[in-house]
């Protein structure tokens, strides 16, 4: 199987469903001519044109909401959010029309938009340039909110993204761009609202989406190999709608489960995951649901302190030996 | 236009690009006037018997400009409205049965009563949808009008917003995007001097909204916005440069609310002397008064409209009461596009 990087298999799905259909454009800032600031559009300018690769003033608000009329007038716009930390600008757009239009109009009118780009921290960009906003965004109905963590998952979530007639906030995991892995060729739409068996295991399970997963599969190579314990790792990638059928189904069979995520604890994914458990599978709990976040800080800047504010390896592994009753 | 440019005949000598202003286009304007002031006339009056739940915000006073604006618009353009938006979609030809059904959440509302006042929609009317976010609607007007540039459809997008939306991001960031990408699109700003209490000349750096345009690049052109005459024209020639391709224009139509802000508005703000003056300069009567005086209709023929769009509207509130509520069930449909 091909290997290729985050980078190229988020592109590839994007220049796929460009050739197929012609209703696809992009837009935002520095995409075009310019190549992209994270290069995910490089090239794609020269390929398509200026009508289909839309370069956009430093105007968020504006630019993401004419890309909610070009959809309800016809067209399958892709915004890319230089980083989604500037999508607080656009909230406004997004939330109060984006994800409402089709309802207060009774159905009437349809926003078929996909709006990416890179979600997350780890790359010292301190306070204003790093927020995980899969919580914020997915609290939202009427909004989709997918966060891939492999160049596999971003292909093919990617693809089925663009072809959704609704809005889709697409989160991608900025930090890892560079990062490879197998990626098949052709079309394979990844569908929304299917978590991701990582690793099967049977005697915790450790649920985790967007970077974090990556750690969490280190801490269940150690805890294999150095305490024979076997983890099963959910990655949820599909953040709405909301996979319940796989975290419960593995939590039923492991009896113990830890959520992490790098985002903030308060009113989080993970609380939302903990809360299910103990609704709907609390007969099969041996211990409490343990969350690992973010600390309730700003992102810090220096490379010690931003390791600090996020989960680490260590907090994971001290969650999972309490989940597990065994010595920290 | 002012009255005199009408030649004695009756017939306005309007913009080249447009269709002349004869007798039946112009006695269909009028009625589309007077519907709308009927309509809100009413669903004030209903809206204070309990009938109608939430916010409503009247815009009985600016018929003129809705009316004539889209009298040069078909079904393919688009227009994007406020929450002062009633005027503006039956300009736009939104059944009216519907849009009472909509106010009172019935079922047979053109929402299925899921939006009420402020969210009025038809999209086969191009009507993209009321916005209760002040400036809300700018930026999609602008999309709109780029799905229209870029399949070159000849449609054109018109964005009604206030005086107040002309402070917010997204008017700047709108006209700024229009005015790069030269989009067919015509802001259209209704400035009836408050934004909610808060008078123009305190909230609003520059005297004219329209020198704002100057900013962009971009034509911008004041109207009186009582004259149906003079907005019909001056919407006119902007709806033409825009479909010609030669992009954006703001357009503020100088006006007044006859209500206040919304219906229960103290209305401390403004003086009854000031509103009297206003009424005065009535735009449905200047409109009657010139179709008489250019014997276009007679005051009975007038009478015969006025009389038909009084019945349709009581028969719609009728039809309103007696329709059923939306299934609760209905509550849980429409988030999504199912696919």
């Amino acid at each position: 199987m091909p290997v290729m990087t985050y980078r190229e298999a988020l592109k590839s799905a994007m220049v796929a469903e460009m050739e197929r259909d012609e209703s696809v454009v992009m837009l935002g800032e520095d995409i075009g001519i310019y190549g992209g600031t994270h290069l995910i559009t490089d090239g794609l300018f020269e390929r398509f044109g200026p009508k289909r690769i839309i370069d956009t003033p430093i105007a968020e608000g504006g630019f993401t909401g004419a890309a909610i009329g070009m959809a309800m007038a016809g067209l399958r716009p892709i915004v890319e959010m230089m980083t989604w930390n500037f999508s607080f600008l656009a909230a406004d757009q997004i939330i109060q029309n984006a994800a409402k239009l089709r309802y207060f109009s009774g159905g009437q009118v349809t926003v078929p938009l996909v709006i990416r780009g890179p979600n997350g921290g780890g790359v010292q960009l301190s306070a204003q340039h790093t927020h995980s906003l899969e919580g914020f965004y997915g609290h939202f109905p009427g909004l989709k909110v997918v966060s891939p963590v492999t160049p596999h998952d971003v292909k093919g979530m990617m693809l089925t993204a663009i072809r959704d007639p609704n809005p889709v906030i697409f989160l991608e995991a900025g930090a890892l761009y560079g990062t490879k892995g197998e990626v098949p060729e052709g079309d394979f739409a990844v569908p929304f609202g299917e978590a991701r068996v990582a690793r099967e295991g049977r005697d915790i399970s450790l649920i985790a989406y967007g970077r974090q997963v990556n750690m969490v599969l280190k801490i269940a190579d150690k805890l294999a190999a150095e305490e024979g314990v076997e983890a099963e790792v959910i990655d949820l990638r599909s953040i709405r709608p909301f996979d319940e059928g796989t975290i419960l189904e593995s939590v039923r069979k492991t009896n113990r489960a830890v959520v992490v995520q790098e985002q903030w604890r308060y009113y989080s994914v993970a609380s939302e995951v903990a809360a299910l458990i103990q609704e709907q599978a609390f007969d099969h709990l041996d211990a409490p649901v343990e969350r690992v976040s973010g600390e309730e800080v700003p992102a810090p800047y220096a490379r010690n302190l931003e390791v600090a504010a996020f989960p680490s390896e260590q907090q994971i592994l001290d969650a999972a030996h309490r989940a597990l009753y065994r010595k920290v | 236009m002012s009255i005199s440019s009408i030649d004695p005949s009756g017939t306005v000598a309007a913009s080249e690009m447009e269709p002349e202003l004869n007798r039946e286009k112009l006695l269909g304007m009028y009625e589309r006037m007077v519907q709308i002031r009927e309509f809100e006339d009413l669903a004030g009056k209903n809206f204070a018997a309990g009938l109608v739940p939430g916010f409503v915000h009247l815009y009985a006073g600016e018929e003129a400009v809705a009316v004539g604006v889209c009298s040069h618009l078909t079904d393919a353009d688009y227009i994007t409205s406020t929450h002062r938006g009633h005027g503006h979609c039956i300009a736009k030809g939104v059944d009216i049965h519907g849009m009472v059904a909509e106010l009172m959440g019935k079922s047979t509302g053109v929402c299925k009563g899921k939006g009420g006042s402020m969210h009025i929609a038809d999209v086969d009317k191009g009507m993209l949808g009321a916005n209760g976010i002040v400036g809300g609607g700018l930026p999609l007007a602008c999309g709109a009008a780029l799905t229209a540039k870029t399949l070159g459809t000849g449609a054109v997008a018109v964005c009604f917003f206030g005086d107040g939306a002309s402070n917010q991001g997204t008017f700047h960031e709108a006209l700024n995007l229009a005015a790069i990408w030269k989009l067919p699109v015509v802001f259209v700003c209704e400035n009836n001097g408050y934004a909610e209490a808060t008078p123009v000349a305190y909230h609003c750096s520059a005297s004219d909204i329209a020198n704002r345009a100057g900013a962009y690049e971009i034509p911008g052109v004041v109207v009186d916005g009582l004259d149906l005459f003079a907005v019909y024209e001056a919407a006119g020639e902007a709806i033409a440069r825009a479909r010609r391709g030669e992009g954006p224009t703001l357009l503020e139509a100088k006006t007044y609310r006859f209500y206040g802000h919304f219906q229960g508005d103290t209305i401390t703000y403004r003086t009854e002397e000031e509103v009297l003056r206003y009424r005065d300069r009535d735009p449905i009567a200047g409109a009657k008064k010139y179709i008489k005086e250019h014997g276009l209709a007679t005051e009975e023929e007038l009478d015969a409209i006025d009389a038909r769009v009084v019945a349709d509207l009581g028969q719609a509130w009728t039809d309103a009461q007696a329709a059923p509520w939306p299934h609760p069930e209905e509550a849980l449909t429409d988030v999504y596009v199912s696919y």
